[in-house]
């Protein structure tokens, strides 16, 4: 089944609202750096290193990350062959959104800032020399650089998700006459709760 | 009005090509996109000058022959347009105007401006028909009752007029409009029904097969398709795909 177009697309879109899910997750958890003292954070990522669901999760998580991915850049690839001679004018802004034509190079920005991510903190995090969570988190953004690529990452991933989120619903056949709107909206109030949630956490640990 | 033409001449399928440029002197707001074609065509001619080839045929919006792609866009700027039925009242004096054929690799340029479209009758070739008996016992097709809402949507997919533009425009040289249009048209109509999980199957192997790229929601398709054929119908197509394989 998953040697067809429609098929690899319809993966694409399960792999990505699953990432949504996870990315909504890890921001209810971050924000709880914002509330007053240690504490919080401390018990909420205790809470996810041993709760038996959340150990599950993680391997497929990775699959869904890693699958994501590779097929994201496998089908801008082959989508890139289809049209060996380009046209000498194309104006794409005048039938498409920015989103929607650009999710490769949000995509990719993404995944820089994962690498970063995970040298800085899953590292870390898992090896286990770790005195506090929330020092090690929020210590990082004493860097006005780090705070500024941070920022950037979570704007990337947001416009990613304002096409993104409706477009996976697309592709899995949702009636487009009936609910378009309500995705429309949701997924753009998806893209701006996650982007400026993450954001916001940055700034105020650069500023404190 | 005076206009420099950007029009793309290639010889042959195998010939390199290239853009040459012609000024045009005399060209009326009154006509087509089509008919000034015709009037730098007659010119050459008169010059003993190789004409610009074009694919063309009803000249009025129905027929899907006229092509081109205009100044970045397919059939040019204006929606719900076939190039026939582009006016050059939309182009001011002094206009520079880059006139291209369709790009994609399953639609190889055979001269200039006319690209070969025949993936699209092997794509319908592949299901966008249903299967009747026409013995001479055929049954009326309005002894079946069809829900008003049902038939007016059918028939808004049945008016694609397999031009290309969705391709033509499509970042990924996607041809699921095109097939979403057939799907649209056959699977909201009991006839249509009985053969329909083995038509999307079969039409969306036969897309892949041509080399159409896949597509990824990016909508372009449904705003130069001169028909108005909906991003609805690839949302149905992808439904009715996932409903085939449970
Ligand atoms: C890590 C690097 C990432 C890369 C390289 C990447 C790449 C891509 C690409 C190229 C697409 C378009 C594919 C298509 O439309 O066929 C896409 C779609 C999508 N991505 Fe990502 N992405 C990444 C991360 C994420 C993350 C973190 C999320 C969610 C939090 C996400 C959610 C989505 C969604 C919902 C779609 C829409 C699927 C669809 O249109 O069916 N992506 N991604
Ligand atoms: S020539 Fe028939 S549609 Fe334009």
């Amino acid at each position: 089944m998953l040697k067809t177009s429609v098929a690899k697309k319809i993966t694409m879109a399960l792999s990505g609202l699953f990432l949504v899910v996870f990315i909504l997750v890890h921001l209810g958890i971050n924000l709880t750096l914002l509330l007053p003292g240690k504490e919080t954070f401390e018990k909420a990522v205790h809470f996810m290193a041993t709760n038996p669901f959340i150990r599950i999760m993680e391997p497929i998580l990775f699959i869904a990350f890693i699958y994501h991915i590779i097929m994201g850049i496998y089908l801008e690839l082959t989508n890139r062959s289809k049209r060996s001679v380009g046209y000498a004018k194309y104006d794409g802004s005048a039938v498409a959104s920015w989103a929607s034509r650009n999710m490769i190079w949000t995509g990719l920005f993404v995944l820089l800032f994962l690498i970063f991510h995970f040298y800085n903190y899953y590292i870390p995090f898992k090896t286990g020399h770790v005195e506090s969570h929330y020092d090690l988190v929020t210590g990082l953004f004493d860097k006005w650089y780090y705070t500024l690529f941070y920022v950037l990452a979570f704007i990337a991933l947001g416009i990613h998700l304002s096409h993104g989120f409706q477009s996976a619903f697309q592709s899995l056949g949702v009636p487009r006459e009936k609910c378009l709107r309500f995705l429309k909206i949701s997924g753009n109030i998806i893209a701006l709760v996650v982007g400026l949630g993450f954001s916001i956490i940055a700034i105020y640990f650069y500023f404190n | 009005m005076k206009l420099t033409l950007k029009i793309w001449r290639q010889k042959s399928k195998n010939d390199k090509g290239k853009f040459v440029e012609y000024i045009l002197d005399g060209v009326d707001g009154d006509m087509s996109f089509l008919e000034m074609l015709d009037f730098l065509n007659e010119k050459l001619i008169n010059e003993g000058k190789e004409p610009v080839a074009f694919d063309h045929d009803c000249r009025e919006g129905i027929c899907g022959m006229c092509s081109l792609f205009i100044n970045g866009q397919a059939h040019g700027p204006d929606k719900l347009t076939t190039t026939c039925q582009l006016h050059m009242r939309r182009f001011k004096d002094g206009d520079t105007i880059v006139i291209e054929p369709w790009r994609a690799e399953p639609f190889p340029v055979i001269k200039d401006l006319v690209v070969d479209r025949s993936a699209f009758d092997r794509i319908q070739q592949a299901g966008g028909y249903i299967s009747v008996n026409t013995s001479g016992r055929t049954v009326d097709a309005n002894t079946i009752p069809i829900p008003k809402k049902d038939a007016d949507r059918a028939f808004d997919s049945a008016t694609c007029i397999g031009c290309g533009a969705c391709v033509a425009t499509c970042k990924n040289a996607s041809a699921m409009l095109f097939v979403a249009g057939r799907i649209g048209h056959l699977a909201r109509l009991p006839q249509g029904r009985i053969e329909a999980a083995d038509r999307v199957q079969k039409m969306v192997a036969a897309m892949d097969a041509e080399g159409f790229g896949s597509c990824t929601n990016t909508g372009a398709c449904e705003v130069a398709c001169p028909k108005g054929i909906s991003l609805a119908d690839i949302a149905l197509l992808n439904r009715e795909f996932i409903k085939a394989h449970l």
